[in-house]
């Protein structure tokens, strides 16, 4: 009666993994990487692309996983918040810039909304020349898209500026 | 010498895990578990003439399907009002599933459970409900009217009337050398957090035991809520908030209907069953707050000074009332500020509504008693032709009149009687920050750029910490690992961080070594819940008492070893010395170790307390009145709320084309006594400020008359992003609070309080004209400045005379 169990296999390379999932068609990426591939670092805040709590990271790009079928990504890479620190190599992790000045800036409270800021604002630095000093309006540009209900974003954005800064003496 | 922890911007604990991804919210739980949906009621009010599943039963996955006709016990009775008041004279709740009426859009009447969410809507979308509509009552004034009614039992729809005076005030009124009586309103908004709520639960048939995980801020009372409608013993549920994606006080409300009927259908279909909450549901199915009317008459002399107060307020309740009167009590008690008021009467008439609830929301009634009282104020500077700083001074309780009794009883059904505070430095404070005598300057130079600037304050005072109580539990481990536990629950506010910080400086450990544990009923089954700003309050003194109970207990057993006297050890991380003696010491853990008297070793470090290590044998190995282990328990219960206090100051300019709001400074001034974490308060108010904001400029619930909300998305409710929340400027001061040990008080909701009172002031100086409702937007401004008939402030035309 329903066409719901129309199902594909989609691959997808998940934090530099390459992963599989056979998903019904009409799953959204946010519920394949929760439900499916077990990454529950992606939040689904509003579940109509206003929010950004559920961004990720495709080809490079954010995009907001709500508003995405899992299908429509077939042979992407995805990076989700549990892929933005680096491997030391040691066992342990190297955490992004951006996550370790979401840290020392006191830019979380409950923590819900974070992952969709850090994936953002991580590829906005990225993005960007990291030897220029940022400026207030490109802060603006890479917390601008997302809702946070707690900090009332005055320490997001001194987040940006300070993984910015760090990027930049790395840069040096 | 331990590191100095208690007052230090300490990095928060949690973050560890939430930046990584690896925090654990309620839909992170159950991977497996079957899913809920609910069929919600799409008409205000309406009898249920029907309800065929038929179209449902053949969707594949299907595995359960419940309406009010399956509930049974206590089940099928009405949820409970949950805080009772003499003044609530006709309470009124819902039921798990809707009993034959819905009474808003929203109402849950159908619970599907189905293999995954996606299954069980399909299923829940093939279910028809038919209706009967009646008719609808939507606004304070149709409830007023009565005309139809929520409840046919309630016919003039007042739940209760709350009155409170401290005097005679008609007489107070007639004999004041001036009065003035204006009404204003203030409009609906809700808290939103971006997790909405969620339960899991999961029915152990062999043990007969249910376990829940709920985003709530209260697990111990879900626990006892589950217990008693589901007819299980307490000992056999338990209840975990797990990490919360924010409360702002909509998860303080309980047993919320998904929370006892998920583990209904847990232990119904022994199979675990989650659902969590969307975002629409969260818009028509949670709660609002804020809604009021308000009608002020104040009475004055010639120098501005209060002479007497009369306020009727009309909030709208919507269409149960779980949560009792506490909004409109609090509203009520809040409203008088740090302001002395000789006379003061106030009734507040509590409305049904055909909308979602209305329940606590960060501020929880005190900005719509700070909005009454901040802009009385005004309209007496504006009346006598007196700065509003000034009018503000002359009225304030000063630092000589504490305790201060304004002869009310407050939320927790204790008098009003502010225990600390100095007002006029909160004052002195917040006009300097903002630059209040500079303002005239600021509006020529603004005037010559074409904009209007204006600039507003409010002060306020806040309840903080009501009892009845919270308890902490300190355990040291022989590993030297210091756990601490207390049963309130956390939503982001860094409580692992803040009573780590409490415990480490109390036991003179290191902060690495102390874990904390919150809103666990394995753990603490003893709490009342994070709301009022109360946790760092109540649970913080709760476990700086119990840490002082480990380590009263730790130097005892540690001078025994030491062949000193107790008063003249001290701990210093985590090594228990004799004061000047260097190597006269013992650690922390061996005597954590000593304190468990054992037959059995397990480990090396426990051969140290085995029955033929230790040698005293005059005495039993635990003495009488004594207990193994090295833990204390212990409970803080206050006789009263605290009271914190603080002022906000907001300039805005105004574009007379587009008639934008642009908040172009927001200067705060904020002091909850003795501050545990600063970074952790400033975080406080900033978000608290951006609420404010929110509500006094985008957030609205915009009912049309049939009862249906036209913004139930985050499309178009405006919860407002990184460009619409000012820079913010704060200021401290710390007035200790003499009623508790750590001398705090709350910080959790103070932001938010000022925000609609200090903006409309602003908007109010800027375009002259009365602003009287809030939230305002561009272009309900751009009517009220085309509004010939709109009032005029007397400021604005004494500034048009002294420029003509």
């Amino acid at each position: 009666m329903t066409s719901i169990d129309t199902e594909r296999t989609v691959s997808l390379t998940v934090n530099g993994v390459p992963r599989e999932a056979r998903v019904p068609v009409r799953r959204v990426l946010a519920d394949a990487l929760r439900d499916d591939l077990g990454l529950t670092g992606t939040h689904v805040g509003c579940a109509h692309g206003v929010c950004g709590s559920c961004t990720v990271l495709v080809d490079g790009e954010p995009v907001r996983s709500c508003l995405v079928l899992a299908v429509q990504v077939d042979g992407a890479a995805v990076t989700t918040v549990e892929g933005l620190a680096r491997d030391d190599h040691r066992g342990g992790q190297v955490l992004h810039p951006v996550q370790e000045a979401f840290r020392e800036c006191h830019a979380l409270q409950c923590g819900y909304c974070t992952p969709g800021f850090l994936v953002t604002i991580a590829a906005g630095l990225e993005a960007r020349d990291a030897a220029q000093e940022i400026t207030e309006e490109e802060v603006d540009e890479l917390v601008g898209g997302n809702l946070c209900r707690c900090t009332g974003y005055a320490n997001i954005k001194k987040a940006v500026r300070h993984a910015a800064a760090t990027m930049r003496e790395d840069a040096r | 010498m331990t590191t100095k922890l208690f007052g230090e911007p300490v990095r928060r604990r949690e973050d560890a895990r939430l930046i990584t991804g690896r925090g654990r919210y309620l839909d992170d739980i159950g991977a497996g578990a079957l899913a809920a949906a609910f069929v919600r009621s799409p008409h205000a009010h309406a009898r249920i003439t029907d309800v065929d599943v038929e179209g449902a039963l053949d969707v594949e996955g299907l595995v359960a399907i419940y309406t009010y006709e399956d509930l049974t016990g206590p089940m099928a009775e009405p949820l409970p009002v949950l805080i009772p008041h003499p003044q609530l004279h006709a309470p009124r709740t819902g039921h798990p599933l809707a009993d034959g009426v819905v009474n808003h859009v929203g109402e849950p009447v159908v619970m599907v459970v189905a293999t995954d969410r996606y299954v069980a809507e399909d299923a829940a979308e093939r279910i028809v409900v038919s209706y009967e509509e009646l008719p609808v009552v939507v606004g304070i004034d149709t409830a007023r009217a009565a005309e139809s009614c929520v409840h046919p039992d309630v016919p003039d729809n007042v739940a209760a009337r709350h009155h409170q005076e401290t005097g005679d005030v008609e007489p107070a009124l007639a004999a004041s050398p001036h009065t003035l009586t204006f009404t204003q309103t203030i409009e609906r908004s809700a808290c939103t957090p971006l997790e909405g709520k969620g339960v899991h639960a999961r029915w152990d048939p062999d043990d007969g035991s249910l376990r829940v995980y709920s985003s709530t801020q209260a697990s111990t009372s879900v626990r006892a809520a589950i217990a008693a409608k589901l007819e299980l013993s307490l000992d056999r549920v338990e209840v975990i908030a797990p990490d919360v994606g924010g409360g702002f006080g909509v998860k303080i409300v309980h047993p919320w209907p998904e929370e006892l009927l998920v583990p209904m259908a847990a232990m119904r279909l022994g199979r675990e069953v989650k659902w969590a909450e969307d975002r629409r549901e969260h818009f028509v199915s949670s709660a609002h707050e804020r809604g009021q009317r308000q009608q002020v008459t104040v009475g004055f002399d010639d120098d501005g000074r209060l002479t007497a107060l009369d306020v009727h307020v009309w909030h709208d309740n919507g269409a149960y009332t779980p949560y009792g009167i506490i909004v409109p009590i609090i509203t009520a008690t809040q409203l008088v500020g740090p302001y002395v008021i000789p006379v003061y009467r106030v009734v507040v008439e509590s409305l049904y509504t055909n909308t979602v609830i209305v329940t606590p929301y960060r501020g929880a009634g005190r900005p719509q008693g700070c909005f009454a009282m901040e802009r009385t104020m005004d309209r007496i500077a504006d009346s006598l032709g007196l700065d509003r700083a000034e009018v503000r001074r002359r009225n304030l309780i000063t630092p000589d009149q504490f305790p201060y009794d304004h002869h009310l009883t407050f939320q927790d059904g204790r008098p009003v009687v502010y225990d600390s505070g100095d007002y006029p430095g909160l004052l002195e404070k917040l006009t300097a920050l903002v630059g209040w005598e500079s303002v005239e300057e600021r509006r020529a130079e603004a005037t010559g750029r074409g904009k209007l600037l204006g600039a507003g304050m409010a002060l306020y005072v806040e309840g903080t910490g009501p009892g009845p109580y919270e308890g902490g539990h300190v355990q040291v481990l022989g590993s030297g690992k210091v756990l601490v536990s207390t049963g309130l629950t956390s939503q982001g506010q860094g409580h692992e961080t803040v009573f780590a910080q409490i415990v480490a400086s109390e036991l003179g450990v290191p902060m690495e070594d102390v874990e904390v544990h919150t809103g666990d009923t394995r753990r603490f089954g003893y709490a009342v819940g994070t709301f009022a700003s109360r946790a760092a309050v109540m649970s913080g003194n709760a476990v700086a008492l119990a840490a002082r109970g480990v380590r009263e207990k730790a130097l005892r057993i540690a001078a025994e070893v030491l062949e000193a006297d107790p008063s003249d050890l001290e701990i210093d991380e985590g090594l228990v010395q004799v004061k000047g003696t260097p190597g006269a010491s013992i650690p922390l853990r061996t005597v954590a170790v000593l304190s468990n008297p054992l037959r059995y070793a397990f480990d090396e470090a426990a051969k140290q307390a085995t029955q033929f290590a230790t040698h005293d044998d005059t005495k039993p190995p635990v003495a009488p009145g004594d207990a193994p282990g090295l833990e204390h328990r212990d409970y803080y219960s206050p006789l009263r709320s605290t009271f914190a206090s603080g002022a906000h100051a907001a300039v805005v300019e105004i574009d007379p084309q587009t008639w934008e709001i642009d908040v172009v400074q927001y200067a705060v001034v904020h002091d909850c006594g003795n501050v545990v974490n600063p970074m952790i308060v400033e975080g406080q108010v900033h978000g608290g400020v951006a609420q404010g904001v929110g509500g006094a400029l985008y957030e609205r619930m915009a009912y049309d008359a049939d009862g249906q909300l036209q913004n139930a998305s985050f499309m178009d409710f405006l919860v407002p992003y990184a460009s619409e929340v000012p820079d913010v400027v704060i200021d401290h001061q710390q007035t200790p609070s003499p009623l508790n040990p750590l001398g705090i008080k709350g910080a959790g909701e103070a932001g938010v309080i000022p925000g609609s009172a200090a903006l409309a002031s602003a908007i109010e100086d800027a375009v002259g004209r009365r602003v009287a409702a809030m939230p305002i937007s561009p272009s309900e401004l751009y009517d009220l400045v085309r509004d010939d008939t709109a009032e005029r402030t007397a400021a604005s035309a004494r500034r048009t005379g002294a420029t003509a």
